[in-house]
This record gives C-alpha cells, sequence and structure tokens, in this order.
C-alpha cells in the first residue's frame, strides 16, 4: 500500500486491503514489538514497563503491562535489557536516551503521562532538539518518546494536560498525534525509523477505541494530514481525540442538512499546510477543533496559516473550539465543560453558516 | 513512655480516622461515587501521625498522590475530604482538585501533589520563609515523599539546598516497598534510602515505619533540631501500603501474600493498641469509644459528600489567576 493510499483509510485505497478491527492499544504495542523485530538498536525505556520483578528469582512480572498495557508481553520476548524498567527519574532518563540516541541506538521513551514531560523538558528542548543544529550537523538524534494526554478521566490537573503545543513549538522536535487505531500504527512506525526527536502523543480517551486497520506493515509520512470525511460546507479541523469529537458534529451536521468536511492534522510539527489550504478553498468556512488551551497553541497557528494563504477564499472569519485557558478541573462536570463536546462544534458551525 | 494522655488519645484517634477514611473512601470509589483515581495509604498511619504529632497549624507539610493520610494528620476535616473525592462544591478544593489534590492553608497544609516529587522542595520553601522570618522555633518545612519519588533529581536538589541554607526541614521518605508494581530493591540504589543524607551533610535515620512509637521519637528529635535552627534530618521510615498502588490495582500481581500479611502481623493501629494496654496507658474502653466515634464521622463524612451540591459550571473559570484582563472562556 502506497501512503497516499493509507492517507485515506475510509476511501478508495481501502477496497480489498487485509485488515481487521483493533483496539488503539492493542495495535501500539504491535507496531513497537515489529519495530523492534525490525531494527535492534530500537529499545524502550520508562516507570514499570517491566512491571515489577520477582523478589527470589528477579525474573520481571509484567504485573500491569506497562502503563495503558502499552508494552504486555515485550519483557517476556526482548528481555530486560532492551525493556529498560526506569526509576522515577524522568530529568535523567529522557537525558540518557538523547545520549544513546547519540551514540547511535534509537531509544523509544514511554513517559506515561503527557503532563510529566515537563519534568524532562530541559533534556528535549536544550538536548535533543538542539544537538544536531548547533553541533553544525554532525550529529543526529533517533530518539522516539510518548505519552497519554487529555481529559476526561477524573484525572484533575496534572495528569490531564494536552499542552503538545509547546513540544511543537521547538524547533528541532517532531510532533504527531494519531487519533484511531489506523494513524496510530503508521506514524509509531514512521516516528521509530525517524532521524530525528518525534514525540508521540497519545490521547487517554483513544486507547480503548477500536478501528480497522490493514494488516500490513506501511508508515505514514510525518507531516501529512487526510480527509475523514469530505464535504463541501465546512471544514472540521482536528487532532488527536478532536478528530474524534469532529467526526461526531459532522454526522450531527449532516441531520440538518450541513456537508461538513473532516480533516485529521495527524503531524503537529512539521504539520500539511496544503490540505488545510485545500479543504478551506473548496469549503470556504473552517472550525478549528482543539482541546489544547487556546494561547499560542496549535490552533491558532493554524489559524494564522488558513489567514495568511486562503485569505481570499473565506466566506467567514476562522473559527476556533478549544478548552478554556485554565487548568483542567477535576470534578466531571467541569471537565466535561472544559473538553471541546461535538454540540460546540455544531453550535459553531451554525453560527457561522448563520443557521439558527 | 514520654508521651501525655492527650497525645496518646490524639495519636489512636489520627491513626484510626486515616485506616477508616481509606477504607471507607476505596468502599466509596469502587461504589462509582469518586469522580476519579484513588490512592489509599492503609497501612501507613504511623510515619503522618506520628510526625504530626509535633506540629502546629504554624508548620507546612508537603504532601504526594498518597495524601489522605499527610490530610488528616495535619487536622484537616474529613467531611471536606470525602466531598471532595466525590468532586462537590462543599469540597476542600470546591471539587477542582480530587483526591490527589487536597490542600488547605489554613492548617499548614501545602497540598497533596500528583507529580512525583514535586512538593518536596515546596516544603523546603515553606522552610525559608520560616528563616527569612525568624520563626524557624514556631515554623518547620516537613516534606513527605515516596520511596520512587527518592529518584527525583528534584529530591536531591531540595537536599543540598536546606543543607547549604540550613533550613528547618524534614524529608520523611515513606518506603512502602514499591513505586506502583516496581519494588524499591529494583529502583533504588542503597539499602537505605536515608543513607543518601550523609552526601547532604545532614542526618539520616532509618525508622521502622510500621511503629508510630519509633516514629514519634524520631521526628520529635528531627523536629526540635530544626526549631533549633540546626537544619534539616532525613527520615526513612519503613512501611507498608495495604492495598494497590491505586483503587483498581490488582496487589497479587507483583506481591507475595507472605510479604501482605507479614506486615499485616505488624500493623501501626494493633501495635498501639497492644502497647498502651500492656502499659496501661489507656482502656479498652477508651479506645472503643474512640473507634466508635470515627465510625460516626465516617458515615457523617459519605452522607455530607453524597448529599452535597455540584459545584457551579461557572467555576471552571475562577481562580486561574489572582488578576487577568482578558476572558478566560474557551474559544467556542
Ligand atoms: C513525575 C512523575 N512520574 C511518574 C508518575 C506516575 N506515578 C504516580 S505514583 C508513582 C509511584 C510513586 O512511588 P512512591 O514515590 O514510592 O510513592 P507511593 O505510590 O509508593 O506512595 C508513579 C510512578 C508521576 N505521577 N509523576
Ligand atoms: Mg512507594
Amino acid at each position: 500500500m502506497t501512503t497516499s493510499q493509507a492517507n485515506n483509510p475510509i476511501g478508495p485505497g481501502y477496497e480489498g486491503v487485509a485488515g481487521s478491527e483493533k483496539r488503539f492499544r492493542d495495535i501500539f504495542r504491535d507496531t513497537l514489538r515489529a519495530e523492534m523485530l525490525r531494527d535492534e538498536d530500537v529499545f524502550l525505556m520508562g516507570e514499570d514497563i517491566s512491571g515489577g520483578f520477582d523478589k527470589d528469582t528477579k525474573e520481571p512480572l509484567d504485573a500491569w503491562g506497562g502503563p495503558f498495557a502499552a508494552t504486555k508481553g515485550l519483557v517476556q520476548e526482548f528481555g530486560v535489557e532492551r525493556i529498560r524498567d526506569a526509576p522515577i527519574s524522568e530529568a535523567g532518563f529522557v537525558g540518557a536516551a538523547v545520549g544513546s540516541a547519540l551514540t547511535g541506538m534509537r531509544p523509544v521513551v514511554d513517559l506515561m503521562y503527557f503532563d510529566f514531560v515537563t519534568v524532562a523538558f530541559d533534556q528535549l528542548l536544550s538536548n535533543a532538539a538542539k544537538s544536531r543544529y548547533m553541533f553544525g550537523g554532525q550529529t543526529k538524534v533517533p530518539l522516539t518518546l510518548f505519552a497519554r494526554s487529555g481529559a476526561g478521566t477524573g484525572h484533575a490537573a496534572q495528569h490531564s494536560e494536552s499542552f503538545y503545543s509547546m513540544l511543537a513549538h521547538i524547533p528541532g522536535l517532531k510532533v504527531v498525534v494519531p487519533s484511531d487505531p489506523y494513524s496510530v500504527k503508521g506514524l509509531l512506525a514512521a516516528a521509530i525509523r525517524d532521524d530525528d526527536p518525534v514525540f508521540v502523543v497519545n490521547d487517554k480517551k483513544l486507547i480503548n477505541l477500536t478501528g480497522f486497520v490493514p494488516d500490513e506493515e506501511y508508515v505514514i509520512e510525518l507531516g501529512k494530514g487526510r480527509y475523514m470525511r469530505r464535504g463541501t460546507d465546512v471544514t472540521l479541523v482536528g487532532m488527536s481525540y478532536t478528530t474524534v469529537v469532529c467526526q461526531k458534529a459532522a454526522d450531527q451536521l449532516a441531520e440538518i442538512g450541513i456537508d461538513a468536511e473532516v480533516v485529521d492534522m495527524m503531524s503537529l510539527s512539521p504539520f500539511d499546510e496544503d490540505i488545510l489550504i485545500e479543504s478551506v478553498t473548496k469549503t470556504h468556512n473552517v472550525v478549528i477543533v482543539d482541546e489544547d488551551t487556546p494561547r499560542a497553541s496549535m490552533s491558532s497557528e493554524f489559524a494564522a496559516i488558513i489567514a495568511d494563504k486562503a485569505f481570499d477564499h473565506l466566506d467567514a472569519p476562522v473559527k476556533r473550539v478549544t478548552a478554556p485557558h485554565t487548568p483542567v478541573p477535576y470534578n466531571r462536570d467541569l471537565e466535561q465543560e472544559f473538553m471541546p463536546q461535538p454540540g460546540d462544534v455544531v453550535g459553531t458551525v451554525k453560527n457561522l453558516l448563520g443557521r439558527e | 513512655m514520654d508521651i501525655s494522655k492527650e497525645k496518646l488519645e490524639w495519636i489512636y484517634t489520627t491513626m484510626y480516622r486515616i485506616r477508616r477514611f481509606e477504607e471507607t473512601m476505596l468502599e466509596q470509589t469502587l461504589k462509582g461515587n469518586s469522580m476519579g483515581v484513588a490512592h489509599t495509604s492503609d497501612g501507613q498511619e504511623a510515619p503522618p501521625t506520628g510526625i504530626c504529632a509535633h506540629l502546629t497549624d504554624k508548620d507546612w507539610i508537603g504532601s504526594t498522590h498518597r495524601g489522605h493520610g499527610h490530610c488528616i494528620s495535619k487536622g484537616l476535616e474529613t467531611d471536606k475530604m470525602m466531598a471532595e473525592v466525590f468532586g462537590k462544591a462543599t469540597g476542600q478544593c470546591g471539587g477542582k482538585g480530587g483526591s490527589m489534590h487536597i490542600a488547605d492553608f489554613s492548617k499548614g497544609m501545602l497540598g497533596a501533589n500528583a507529580i512525583v516529587g514535586a512538593s518536596i522542595p515546596l516544603a523546603v520553601g515553606a522552610a525559608l520563609t520560616a528563616k527569612l522570618k525568624g520563626i524557624e522555633s514556631e515554623s518547620v518545612g516537613v516534606s513527605f515523599f515516596g520511596d520512587g519519588a527518592s529518584s527525583q533529581g528534584v529530591l536531591h536538589e531540595s537536599m543540598n539546598l536546606a543543607s547549604v541554607w540550613k533550613l528547618p526541614v524534614i524529608f520523611a521518605c515513606e518506603n512502602n516497598g514499591y513505586a506502583e508494581a516496581t519494588p524499591s530493591w529494583y529502583a533504588v540504589s542503597a539499602e537505605d534510602i536515608a543513607s543518601r543524607a550523609e552526601g547532604y551533610g545532614m542526618p539520616g535515620v532509618v525508622v521502622d515505619g510500621m511503629d508510630v512509637f519509633a516514629v514519634y521519637d524520631a521526628a520529635g528529635e528531627a523536629i526540635a533540631r530544626a526549631r533549633a535552627g540546626e537544619g534539616p534530618t532525613f527520615l526513612e521510615l519503613k512501611t507498608y501500603r495495604y492495598h494497590g498502588h491505586f483503587h483498581a490495582d490488582d496487589t497479587s500481581k507483583y506481591r507475595k501474600p507472605e510479604e501482605e500479611a507479614y506486615y499485616k502481623n505488624l500493623d501501626s493501629i494493633k501495635h498501639f493498641e497492644r502497647t498502651v494496654l500492656k502499659q496501661k496507658l489507656m482502656t479498652e474502653k477508651k479506645l472503643k469509644s474512640i473507634r466508635d466515634s470515627i465510625e460516626q464521622e465516617m458515615l457523617h463524612a459519605v452522607e455530607f459528600a453524597l448529599n452535597s451540591p455540584m459545584p457551579d459550571i461557572s467555576t471552571l473559570y475562577d481562580d486561574v489567576y489572582v488578576n487577568y484582563s482578558n476572558p478566560i472562556l474557551g474559544l467556542r
């Protein structure tokens, strides 16, 4: 399958492709495994990824299958050297991963919750992202990191962030945001094979969702978006879980005769300017949906690019549906209010198109 | 024994309150009445109780994701704690923090903290305030953290700072043997975490964290040192959590039944009861009346939390700043 076919899992290209319904977390794990089999320089590190050890035999227990069961069974297959359980020292082991990437390995780091990236932020910003540039291109940092973002699970302010915009802001880092089992397979494989540091941000709300996944091996080119649904009246731009929100909103809009197109960005840095411009040129209206807070965010970045490069095609201002400029609250109702909901998108589209 | 009758009663009340709060909260969480994850600290009652027995509202503590015992030892009310876990408007933080973020600044409680290690320097900062204001004798900082947190760089930076600046800090490491499923023998490169103290120029003491009298004595010395302006102390309290890492965790996947039985046999509450009865310091009647009143308190806490209103949706936008000129609303 070519990348362009893979880019359109709901359209042509998919007919006749062998595959099955898979859970996001299962295909994530299977992809990690496939990449470790493919390249013996790939190894994993993170807290609890071998899930405890027997006191007497010192053998790994894999009690949790790793955080969110992302590494279940891997320590039995690959051993404790390549499935390297780390103490709670994010700055230390992310830094060590950078050092090992600089010297020929291809480390993959499980940071558990996305919020913990800040503990290791200096290593990402000052070392992972800058080494190649400031050393005049002598070296490269083939490092992959992954973690779980997003609100909606009652984890409160310090375990629910979606601030991937902070990473996308950093020259030298790449950021991808899968939105379903299909995209996580292709993006994770691409991230691990890429020679630059790539952060794979998985929203927690996706982890137990299922979707069609082709059996064959494929990668999704970093920096490419895809159409989840074609339409003519308005473009809904999603990323990570908000792609699901956009699809639900599009279904509701269809019921009232509004034909929405849904673009899934998949990559945040680099990102697909062309798909944004192509879609807006056709629909003339756009709503960007993001669970990240709105200041200096991906939604503001996409809005700026559309305003700059597709201004003449717009019938109305670029609209954004985002989380508010607040931390994530604990209470369930407040948390739901915090998150962009399909109804918010529908309301915004109706206002935008002057429909009541 | 060099503990007043009132203090003994306070210790028993506090330990039993922690035990029953955790058991009750876990039960309520499994029933679906909590809105999120809950980490219980039953089994670990002795460290917060034995330490906070020496503190007043003017002393400050920093806490962890497993913070209910710290909160209770510092005098927080169980009604408001339960309501916070239930996400209610009457909760300690108005339902915005939840189990992992209970704080009460009026009681010297700097907040439970869900980033492992993150609260350690806060207690150092509280001690710095005391030093700057010249009130070390009445205001010390105690930082509670786990064996897992001892691997965070911020602990090491904080210990060095506290020592260099000679601050009135107690580093209280509750070593319950595990960080999630990972045993401390795997993740910590020292037999005793307290041995780290030497390199940072402070006393490091290993304490039996299942024996509240041992904790009380060791903490008394450390806190007296801090109040006297002699600087920080590191206490490693060897203890055990009875339940899983969080409410849905199954410990049988990584802990042996013999090990669990061993620690349950050392139970700090049972140990206290045996000791005070044997030494005739308290009567069985008194112990029972304390237990009975705690049972009532727990029934009340659940009742209070269940019947409390949800926070108003508009509170989502409150308290991000003291002062901010732009609207804080989401873009919708
Ligand atoms: C910076 C950071 N890394 C990882 C986690 C995930 N996590 C939460 S609790 C925990 C284990 C903490 O172990 P310990 O310090 O021993 O405390 P205990 O849970 O035993 O009370 C981990 C890894 C976190 N919350 N914050
Ligand atoms: Mg522990």
